[in-house]
C-alpha cells in the first residue's frame, strides 16, 4: 500500500507538516497572533484529514508487526550507511516509517488529539509564536515514535519531545511550573538513557546477511531485531532466557513505565499535569502516556518475547497496583487537575494489565483503552480547562450548582465522566471488559483484586459529580457563561466518538486484530 | 641524507607556515603605530594557510626528520581540528571586550597564540618522546603567559602562576618518567620503543612506574581526575577565549599525544590480536586504571559542576567530565575506540566553543559571567539564547544534535567491548549534567526581564560566527556518515 502527495509518502507528510508549520509561524510576526493560532490549527487540521485517508485506506487483514512485507505506506530509504570502517562491519541506520494494527489507532489519536490541542491552546496569550512552534515539534516527535520502525529513528523522535515539553509546562505553566517541568524532563531522560543503552546493546548483538552483497550488516532496524536468526553468535543479547536480556528487557521496561505512568515511576505526572497549561495536559494525557504502552508493544513484546513471558506476572501486578492505588489517590485529591492525573495513572493500569495477559482479548482491549482514554481524559481536562478559564479555580471544593449555570457544558463533562466511570454504552466500558476480560484468562487473582478499581473509580467520580455539578451554587459563581462556539468545536468530535465507540466498537477493533494476533503468536511461542 | 631533510621540510609545511606567521606579527606590532592592531587578521590569514596546507598532507602516511615526526592522516585529523580551533579562537579575540582593555598588547597576545599552535601541531605529529616532551612545553609556556595576559585582573594573575606551578611539576615528573622509559628500553622513538618491549624488558615494576609518571603529565593536560586541581581556578580567571582555548584545543592535542604514545608504545603488532592492547605490559591493570580514571572524572566533573555560579568554571568542570567520557574511548583502544574519540573530539569543538561564545557575547553586553545574573537574558537575545540552549543541550547528548552522536558512539564502543559498569555510570552520569546544564536554560527563558532592560543588540558578524557554529552542532545530528568515515580512515597512524 503506497500513497503519496506530490511524490512524497503519507506518514512523511503526516510526521513533518507540523515542522513546516513550525517553521510558517517562526517566519510570521510577533503581534500577528491569530495568523499564528489559525496557522497552527490548520495545520494540525489537515494532519486529521491525512489520518482520515489513512483509516480509509488502511488494511485490515495485513498483520505487520515482524514481517516487513504486511506493512503498510511504507517508507524506507538509507539514512546513514557506513562502510569505511573496519570495525563493526557496515553500520546501517534507515528511514524507515510504515505503520501496522498496532499504530494505525494511535496515529488517528494523535491527529485529533493534536488538533483539538491546537484550537484549545486560543487561550494561550503569553509569548504566541514560541508556544505554537513547540507545540508543533511536540506534535512531529509524537507522531514520528508511532510510525518509526527503526529503532534509531524512534529513539530520535521520542527525545524530541523531551526539550518542547520541558519548556511548555516551565513557560506557560502554573504556579509551581518549574518544579514539574525539570521533575518530567529529568524522570523522562533516565529512562530515554536507559532506552539508549539497550539500543546499542541490541545493534551490536543484531546483524543481518545483505542478500545482495553477502555482507554482515549491523542495523537499528526494529524488524531484523525481532528474528532470533540474526542474533550474532556470542554476542551479549543472543540467545532466549539470559540474564543480559532480562536486564535489557527490564531496562526498556522501565523507560515506558515511566511514561505510561506505572506505579511506581509515577510520580512525575500529577505535577506535570497540574502545573501544564489545559492543552499540554490534553496532549500529555491524550497521546504522550500512550507512547509508553506503544512502546512496550513495539519494543518489547516482540523483540524480547522470553522476557516478556518472564515478566508477564511482574506487569500484571504493576498495573494492579497502578488500578488500585491511582484510583484511591484519585479519591483524596481536592484539586479537578490532580484527581484526572491519578485516574489517568489508574486507567493506565488497566491497559498494563490488558496487555500483559498476552492474548489478543486482553491486548485488543488494552490499545482500545490506550485509545479510548486518550479521549476521555482530553475530555475531562478540556472540562477543567473550561471552568479554570471561566472562575480561576480548580478546587474541588470551590464549585458547586454548575450544572443550572451551566447546563449544556454539565452535559458534556458528564459524558466524560460517566465514559471514565465505565458506563455501558459508552466506549471506557467496552476497552475496560476486554482487558478484564482477557486478563482474567492468564491471572485470576490479580484481575479480580484490580476490578475492585472499578468500584473506587465510580466512587469517586460521582463523588466529584456531586460536588461540582450538583448542590447550591456559591455566589461567586453565578452567572457563568456555557460553552462558546470554539468550545464546542474541541468537545463535540470526542463525545460523538465516545458514544460511538461505546455502541460499535467494531471499526477501532477491526484495525487492530490481526496485529494483536500476529503478536500474542510471536511472544508466546511462534517468534522463538 | 640532506635529501631526507628537504623531503622532510616540504613535509613540515604547516608548522612553517605558523612560525613565518609568528615572526610577521613580531614585525608588524612594532609598525601598529595606532590603537587598532593588524596582528589578529595576519593570525587569521596566517591559520587559513596552515589549513590550506594541511589539506595538502591528506592521505599520507610517512614519519620526518627522522622518525621524529609521523605525517599520517591521525595526526593531520587533528591538524585540521586544531586549525579550524584557533580560526575561530582568534575571531572570538578581535570581539571580546576583556581584551579590549589591553588594545596595544595585543601583537603578543596574538603571538603567543600561534606560538601555543605550533606547540600543539608537534604534539599531534610527534613520534619521538624527547619532541613529545619540547612540544608539551611550548604548548604550555605559551598558555601560562595567555592565561595571566589581562594582568590588571587579580584572578587573572592568580590562576597563572596556579597554572605555572602545577604545569611545572607535572612537567617535570612527567621528563622524569621519559628518561626513565628511554633507560630501559634504550631508545627515543616510539617505534623503536615498542619493538624494545616487544623483545622483553627485564625491569616491569621501573617499567609501570615510568608510565605511571608519564601519565602525571598527560593527564595534567587533559585535566583527568586527579590532576584536574588546576582546572577551575585557571579556567575561571583566564580570559574567556583562553579559556576556550585550553578546553578544545588543549584537550585536542593533549589526547593526540596520549593516543599516539600509548598506542604505538605498547601494542602487540604482531597482529594476532584485536584486543592484544597493552600486552607489552605486566604488573598492573591498565584498562582498570584507565577506566577507574574516567569514572572518577566523569563523577567528579558532574557533581562539582553542579554547584557552580560562574559559567566558565561550570564549563570548566564540564570540560573535565567530557574528558571522562573521551577516556572511555582510550580505555578500549581498539581501533574503535580510537575511532569514536575522534568522532567525540569534531564534535565536541562545535559545542564548547558555541558555549563559549555565547558566554562571551553575554559578558560583553552585560558584563557578567554568573549563571544567577542571566535571568532574564534570554528574552532580551533570542537568538543567543536559543543558540546557548541548542548547544547545551548538545553538550548534554540528547538528539536531535551532534552531542548525542558523540555519546552514542562512545557508549556503543564501550558496550561492544564489554564495559557494561562504565557505560551505566556514564549514563548515570549524563543524566547529572542534564540539571546544570539545563539550569542555564532555565535562567535565559523562564524569567521575565525587567523594565527597563531592552533587547541586546548584537553585530552581524557576531551572528554569523554563531551560526557557524550552530550548523555543524545540529546537522552532524541527524547526518553524520561522512564524519564517521573520516574519523575511520583518520585511526590510522604510521607504524602501525
Amino acid at each position: 500500500m503506497e500513497f503519496q502527495i506530490f511524490g512524497v509518502g503519507i506518514l512523511t507528510w503526516i510526521v513533518f507538516l507540523p515542522i513546516l508549520g513550525m517553521i510558517i509561524v517562526l517566519l510570521l510576526p510577533d503581534k500577528n497572533k491569530n495568523a499564528i493560532r489559525y496557522t497552527a490549527v490548520t495545520i494540525t487540521g489537515i494532519q486529521v484529514l491525512l489520518a482520515g485517508i489513512i483509516f480509509a485506506l488502511f488494511d485490515r487483514t495485513k498483520f505487520g508487526v515482524n514481517d516487513a512485507e504486511s506493512f503498510q505506506f511504507v517508507e524506507q530509504f538509507s539514512w546513514i550507511t557506513v562502510e569505511a570502517v573496519p570495525w563493526v562491519g557496515r553500520i546501517e541506520i534507515s528511514y524507515f516509517l510504515g505503520i501496522d494494527g498496532l499504530s494505525v489507532l494511535m496515529i488517528l489519536l494523535t491527529s485529533l488529539i493534536g488538533f483539538i490541542g491546537a484550537i484549545s491552546s486560543f487561550s494561550i496569550d503569553k509569548m504566541v509564536k514560541g508556544y505554537f512552534a513547540l507545540y508543533l515539534l511536540l506534535v512531529t516527535g509524537m507522531m514520528g515514535v508511532f510510525v518509526a520502525l527503526d529503532f534509531f529513528l524512534f529513539f530520535i523522535f521520542w527525545e524530541v519531545m523531551l526539550l518542547p515539553m520541558y519548556f511548555l509546562i516551565g513557560l506557560w505553566g502554573g504556579p509551581r511550573r518549574e518544579y514539574a517541568a525539570i521533575k518530567f524532563f529529568i524522570y523522562t531522560f533516565v529512562g530515554g538513557i536507559l532506552m539508549l543503552l539497550t539500543m546499542l546493546a541490541l545493534y551490536f548483538s543484531v546483524a543481518y546477511t545483505d542478500p545482495a552483497t553477502g555482507q554482515s550488516v549491523h542495523t537499528f532496524n526494529m524488524l531484523h531485531m525481532m528474528n532470533p536468526a540474526n542474533y550474532v553468535e556470542g554476542s551479549i543479547l543472543s540467545g532466549v532466557d539470559t540474564t543480559w536480556r532480562y536486564v535489557a528487557w527490564m531496562a526498556l521496561f522501565i523507560n515506558f513505565a515511566i511514561k505510561i505512568p506505572l506505579f511506581p515511576f509515577h510520580t512525575w505526572l500529577p505535577d506535570a499535569h497540574v502545573e501544564a497549561p489545559t492543552p499540554i495536559s490534553v496532549i500529555l494525557a491524550g497521546v504522550l502516556l500512550k507512547l509508553g504502552a506503544y512502546g512496550l508493544l513495539r519494543i518489547n513484546f516482540p523483540i524480547f518475547p522470553d522476557g516478556t513471558v518472564f515478566f508477564m506476572y511482574f506487569m500484571a501486578s504493576l498495573g494492579m497496583i497502578s488500578i488500585i492505588y491511582g484510583a484511591f489517590c484519585a479519591m483524596a485529591q481536592d484539586d479537578f487537575k490532580k484527581l484526572i492525573a491519578y485516574s489517568s495513572i489508574s486507567h493506565m493500569g488497566i491497559v498494563v494489565l490488558g496487555l500483559a495477559a498476552l492474548n489478543t482479548q486482553g491486548m485488543v482491549g488494552g490499545v482500545l483503552q490506550m485509545f479510548n482514554h486518550g479521549i476521555i481524559t482530553a475530555v475531562l481536562f478540556l472540562a477543567v480547562g473550561v471552568l479554570y478559564d471561566r472562575t480561576h479555580m480548580r478546587g474541588l471544593y470551590d464549585f458547586g450548582g454548575i450544572a443550572n449555570q451551566m447546563p449544556r457544558y454539565t452535559g458534556i463533562a458528564m459524558i466524560g465522566m460517566f465514559a471514565a466511570l465505565g458506563l455501558p454504552g459508552l466506549n471506557g466500558f467496552v476497552s475496560e471488559l476486554f482487558s478484564f476480560l482477557g486478563a482474567f484468562e492468564s491471572f485470576r487473582w490479580i484481575t479480580i483484586i484490580s476490578v475492585f478499581g472499578i468500584i473506587i473509580t465510580a466512587a469517586y467520580i460521582l463523588w466529584t459529580i456531586q460536588r461540582v455539578f450538583l448542590g447550591k451554587t456559591p455566589e461567586k459563581l453565578e452567572k457563568l457563561q456555557d460553552l462558546t462556539a470554539r468550545e464546542y468545536i474541541m468537545f463535540v468530535p470526542l463525545i460523538i466518538l465516545i458514544i460511538l465507540l461505546g455502541i460499535y466498537p467494531a471499526p477501532a477493533i477491526e484495525l487492530m486484530n490481526t496485529s494483536l494476533s500476529q503478536l500474542v503468536e510471536i511472544v508466546t511461542g511462534g517468534g522463538r | 641524507m640532506a635529501e631526507h631533510t628537504l623531503y622532510s621540510i616540504s613535509q613540515f609545511l604547516p608548522e612553517i607556515i605558523i612560525v613565518a606567521t609568528l615572526c610577521v606579527i613580531i614585525v608588524a606590532d612594532l609598525f601598529d603605530k595606532n590603537e587598532k592592531s593588524s596582528s589578529g587578521w595576519i593570525l587569521l590569514v596566517g591559520f587559513a594557510a596552515a589549513g590550506m596546507a594541511i589539506l595538502f598532507q591528506i592521505g599520507r602516511n610517512e614519519s620526518v626528520f627522522y622518525d621524529m615526526i609521523a605525517v599520517d592522516p591521525f595526526a593531520v585529523f587533528f591538524k585540521i581540528l586544531l586549525v579550524i580551533t584557533g580560526l575561530f579562537i582568534v575571531a572570538f579575540s578581535m570581539k571580546s571586550r576583556e581584551l579590549d582593555a589591553y588594545k596595544s598588547r595585543m601583537g603578543e597576545y596574538y603571538m603567543l597564540l600561534s606560538g601555543m599552535m605550533l606547540g600543539m601541531m608537534l604534539m599531534v605529529g610527534s613520534a619521538n618522546l624527547l619532541l613529545m616532551y619540547l612540544a608539551l612545553e611550548i604548548t604550555s609556556i605559551s598558555s601560562y603567559v595567555l592565561v595571566g595576559f589581562t594582568k590588571r585582573s587579580l584572578r587573572s594573575a592568580e590562576a597563572s602562576m596556579k597554572y605555572i606551578i602545577y604545569g611545572a611539576v607535572s612537567s617535570g615528573v612527567m621528563l622524569y618518567g621519559l628518561s626513565l622509559l628511554i633507560g630501559i628500553t634504550g631508545a627515543t622513538d616510539i617505534y623503536s620503543v615498542n619493538s624494545a618491549l616487544a623483545a622483553g624488558v627485564d625491569q616491569p615494576l621501573i617499567l609501570n612506574i615510568a608510565l605511571l609518571m608519564i601519565l602525571v603529565g598527560l593527564g595534567f593536560k587533559i585535566a583527568i581526575v586527579p590532576f584536574h586541581f588546576w582546572a577551575p581556578d585557571v579556567y575561571e580567571g583566564a580570559p574567556i577565549t583562553i579559556t576556550a582555548l585550553l578546553a578544545v584545543a588543549s584537550k585536542l592535542a593533549a589526547f593526540a599525544i596520549i593516543i599516539r604514545f600509548f598506542k604505538v608504545s605498547f601494542t602487540d603488532n604482531s597482529g594476532l590480536t584485536d584486543y592484544g592492547l597493552w600486552t607489552l605490559f605486566e604488573g598492573l591493570n591498565w584498562n582498570l586504571l584507565l577506566a577507574g580514571m574516567a569514572v572518577l572524572a566523569m563523577i567528579l566533573g558532574n557533581l562539582t559542576a553542579l554547584k557552580q555560579d560562574n559559567i566558565k568554571r561550570m564549563l570548566a568542570y564540564s570540560s573535565i567530565s567530557h574528558a571522562g567520557y573521551l577516556l572511555m574511548g582510550l580505555v578500549i583502544l581498539t581501533e574503535q575506540g580510537i575511532s569514536t574519540i575522534l568522532i567525540y573530539l569534531f564534535i565536541y569543538i562545535f559545542m564548547t566553543l558555541g558555549a563559549f561564545y555565547v558566554a562571551m557575547l553575554f559578558s560583553n553586553k552585560v558584563s557578567t559571567e554568573s549563571i544567577e545574573a542571566y535571568k532574564g537574558l534570554g528574552r532580551r537575545a533570542p537568538l543567543q539564547g536559543v543558540a546557548m540552549t541548542i548547544f547545551l543541550v548538545s553538550l548534554t547528548g540528547l538528539p536531535p544534535t551532534g552531542g548525542f552522536i558523540a555519546k552514542l558512539y562512545i557508549f556503543g564502543a564501550a558496550i561492544n567491548a564489554g564495559w557494561i559498569w562504565l557505560v551505566a555510570i556514564a549514563g548515570i552520569m549524563t543524566v547529572v549534567s542534564l540539571f546544570y546544564y539545563i539550569r542555564v536554560v532555565r535562567n535565559l527563558f523562564f524569567f521575565e526581564p525587567s523594565d527597563d532592560e531592552d533587547e541586546l543588540v548584537f553585530s552581524t558578524m557576531s551572528k554569523v560566527i554563531l551560526l557557524i557554529l550552530l550548523i555543524p552542532t545540529l546537522l552532524l545530528g541527524v547526518y553524520f556518515s561522512p564524519l564517521i568515515e573520516f574519523a575511520g580512515k583518520s585511526i590510522q597512524m604510521f607504524g602501525m
